[in-house]
């Protein structure tokens, strides 16, 4: 399931809406980068996750931020609760199955998309003679197993060698990224791991940093994460906002297909699907459009692709417009603990609403940062695929022959859609699919009025 | 009964040159199906429908109420594109509100005999500042180059035929060069002041809102000015209160300068029917042409300087 996502990025890059940067020659692979971001007026958190699973000596994460930040507007959380909400707004299959034609009964089955979460970075100390080279240590904090460093300076070429000098591999033409940053006014957010501190917590994995901050500025710097980019890569917005959707107002957003119904094997190959779906998406909409895979109000969904996020989880991730959780005085309950795949969860996230986008971006086609607006849209929408599994069993009655036929032309229905969804092989999609022998025979290919007066097609 | 003679001897009132509107709407719908087709706008189409109906029936109604001698649909069906271009609701009926308002404002904001806003960013600044529910999506035309192109031409010709042109190079170009010395100032690369530039919202605002000739400054440096003072607006907006929608949050803010403007640098009128570019300074005749014939509005109005 991990794999899905890391495979969704196929070509390895460096990425985030900062950059990695490693010491040495080490190779960096960051395969896709998850950004949940909250937004209400002025105020942002944001928390950054990624997939990479290297040694953590060799990371380093630098994000431009538009303002310094104190000690307690830095958190480290908790990578589940990314991969909880990447789970809940994945795309989703969802089941049917067909009633015996000659009576009627049905159930129903959802199955959702995964995740991937992690992030590392490496230590290194800050120089003394940082000031010398212009560059201002505006705050130096250890968060978690994060040395954090909040870095101004006045020109690019100092905070290059700044950087250099400590042991962070800046990519070439970085200095000119760093210096238009600069230009607005802003600071340099670096983070690496402190090995004592990460042995001390005893994890392995590397937990996702959040910041919490307030300007107007609502956008992610992507072009930092582009300069030493080998091919697009994949970024994952998670937005929770108060009122509705979230888009960028610098790009064109594009619905991700959804509600298609598609073979039954698809379920088994559910990741490969929609990599294949969305890269096609990808190049007809020419590489430039920023998909929108879902679009809810979380106090329900239908079908739910996971338990609801609990009040805990949403806080955790920075939403703090809600009531702590026994606070008292909120209009609704705790956690909401539902099953999977009930609606509306007991007690679900309140006033929350949230935008899943997908953006695979290069340099070529997304020359500047993502900016972003809060629109007043409460429409919902998801990425929702439909498979049908026929009726299997034995039976005979007056209705089976027509059964029969209707599944024949479903499954040739389905299989043109698949095709022109992933730009898969019609012919490879029915081999896959098996053959038409157990759903009646051949449409009759005779001239119709061959049929019509004389004998009656079968 | 009307002799043949007596007809001949009426002189033509109409310029042989076709009414701009005519052309305007054309390219207005075209691109609003392109919009719908190719692009996918997420707009429904009984919103549209609703938008569409509201502005020409608001302005049948005027048109009586108010008793003018013609009915200007075709004033009002661009109103309507317009809307239906830039305006998103979760609701429609908010919609036929916002047409409603973009129309009414039309007949009902008015300083010496011309309305002060156009009448679709009117409405669009009313409704994103009083509900929650409605917004403005200023990326849903992408970027292509091609579309840009495209609309940059067809907006061009609209205001080749409407001969007031001089706004809008006005306005792009001094946003233009705004965008372009900002980033040669950041150290960015020209790509991202191109980007920007090639936004299909921009172009649609460019060449078919600001150049609005019955709101925009009777002389050609007045003309100039104005877009001058909205390309600034909307750099302030998008880059010093980083909020989106620039050049409408700064057409709605200036608009109510154009009577100040036209008081520094009068010139007459500009009729539809008649279509001229205005003088270049100061007008030399101070007889405004009579605004009951052009867009259906009275000449002497509510909020009309007159005691």
């Amino acid at each position: 399931m991990t794999a899905l996502l890391g495979a969704l990025s196929a070509p390895p890059a460096h990425s985030f809406c900062g950059f990695y940067v490693a010491r040495g020659d080490a190779k960096l692979f960051n395969k896709a980068s998850k950004v949940v971001m909250v937004r209400d007026g002025d105020r942002t958190v944001l928390t950054m996750a990624s997939d990479y699973q290297g040694d953590p000596k060799e990371f380093a994460l630098v994000v431009p931020v538009p303002t310094v930040l104190d000690r307690g507007q830095i958190h480290v959380g908790e990578p589940a609760a990314v991969d909880h909400l990447d789970a809940y707004t994945a795309p989703r299959l969802v089941e049917y199955f067909d009633p015996d034609p000659c009576r009627i009964m049905a159930m129903e089955e959802d199955r959702a998309m995964p995740n991937a979460a992690g992030m590392a970075l490496k230590s290194a100390r800050p120089d003394a003679r940082a000031r010398s080279l212009g560059v201002t240590i505006e705050a130096r904090y250890t968060v978690g197993e994060y040395d954090i460093l909040i870095l101004s300076a006045r020109e690019s070429a100092g905070l290059v060698t700044w950087l250099t000098k400590n042991g962070y591999r800046m990519p070439r033409g970085a200095e000119r990224v760093l210096s238009s940053y600069l230009r607005q006014g802003m600071r340099f957010f670096v983070a690496r791991v402190n090995l004592k501190e990460q042995a001390k917590l005893g994890t392995t994995y590397l937990r996702p940093l959040q910041m919490a901050f307030e300007s107007p500025k609502f956008g992610l710097p992507l072009r930092l994460g582009m300069v030493n980019a080998r091919g697009a890569q994949d970024l994952f917005v998670y937005a929770l906002t108060r009122n509705g959707r979230v888009e960028p107002t610098n790009y064109r957003t594009v619905r991700l297909p959804s509600d298609a119904e598609v073979p039954e094997f698809v379920k088994d190959d559910f990741a490969d699907f929609y990599r294949a779906m969305f890269t096609t998406a990808y190049h007809r909409e020419g590489g430039d459009a920023v998909f929108l895979e879902y679009a809810w109000d979380m106090s329900w969904c239908d079908p739910c692709a996971a338990d609801p996020l609990s009040r805990e989880e949403l806080r955790g991730l920075g939403v703090f417009w809600l009531e702590a959780p026994g606070g008292g005085g909120g209009g609704t309950t705790g956690p909401g603990g539902a099953a999977p795949g009930i609606f509306p969860p007991p007690g679900g996230a309140q006033n929350v609403f949230v935008t899943r986008l997908h953006v695979r971006y290069d340099a070529a086609h997304f020359p500047e940062d993502l900016v972003f607006h809060e629109t007043g849209d409460r429409g919902n929408f998801q990425g929702r695929f439909v498979i049908r599994h026929p009726w299997k069993g034995q039976r005979d009655c007056p209705g089976m022959d027509r059964y029969r036929t209707e599944v024949r032309e479903r499954r040739a229905r389905e299989a043109e859609t698949l095709a022109r969804l992933t730009g898969w092989d019609l012919s490879s999609i029915s081999r896959k699919m098996g053959g038409d022998d157990a759903w009646g025979p051949p449409p009759d290919k005779r001239p119709w009025w061959e049929w019509m007066w004389g004998s009656e097609p079968r | 009964m009307t002799t043949p003679t007596a007809t001949a001897l009426v002189p033509p009132a109409r310029s042989s040159r076709p009414d701009p509107r005519v052309w305007q709407i054309a390219c207005l719908s075209g691109l609003l199906l392109f919009g719908l087709l190719r692009l996918r706008f997420d707009t429904p189409v009984v919103q549209i429908a609703a938008t569409l109906a509201t502005a020409l029936v608001v302005q049948w109604i005027a048109t009586r109420a108010l008793g003018l001698p013609s009915f200007e649909w075709k004033s009002a069906l661009i109103t309507g594109l317009g809307l239906s271009f830039l305006f998103r609701a979760n609701d429609w009926r908010l919609a036929t509100l916002a047409a409603a308002l973009a129309i009414g404002s039309k007949f009902a904001i008015r300083w010496s005999g011309k309305h002060v806003w156009n009448p679709s960013n009117f409405a669009l600044a009313v409704m994103l500042l009083a509900s929650r529910d409605v917004w403005v999506s200023p990326g849903q035309w992408g970027s292509a180059p091609t579309i840009a192109y495209a609309m940059a031409c067809a907006g061009g010709f609209v205001v080749y035929r409407s001969a007031r042109s001089d706004v809008s190079i006005a306005f792009l170009a001094s946003y233009a060069a705004l965008l372009a010395g900002r980033s040669l100032w950041m150290g960015e690369p020209m790509t991202i002041p191109l980007h920007r530039l090639a936004n299909g919202a921009l172009m649609i605002f460019t060449f078919h809102m600001i150049s609005d000739p019955k709101t925009t400054p009777n002389t050609r440096a007045g003309r100039i000015l104005f877009g001058l003072l909205v390309a600034a607006g909307a750099g302030a907006v998008s880059f010093a209160l980083f909020r989106p929608n620039g050049p409408i949050w700064a057409l709605a803010a200036f608009s109510p300068l154009v009577p100040l403007i036209d008081h520094l640098l009068p010139g007459p009128r500009y009729e539809w029917k008649r279509p001229t570019p205005g003088p270049l300074w100061k007008g030399t005749t101070d007889e405004p042409m009579d605004d009951r014939a052009l867009d259906g509005a009275p000449r002497r109005a509510v909020g009309s300087a007159r005691p």
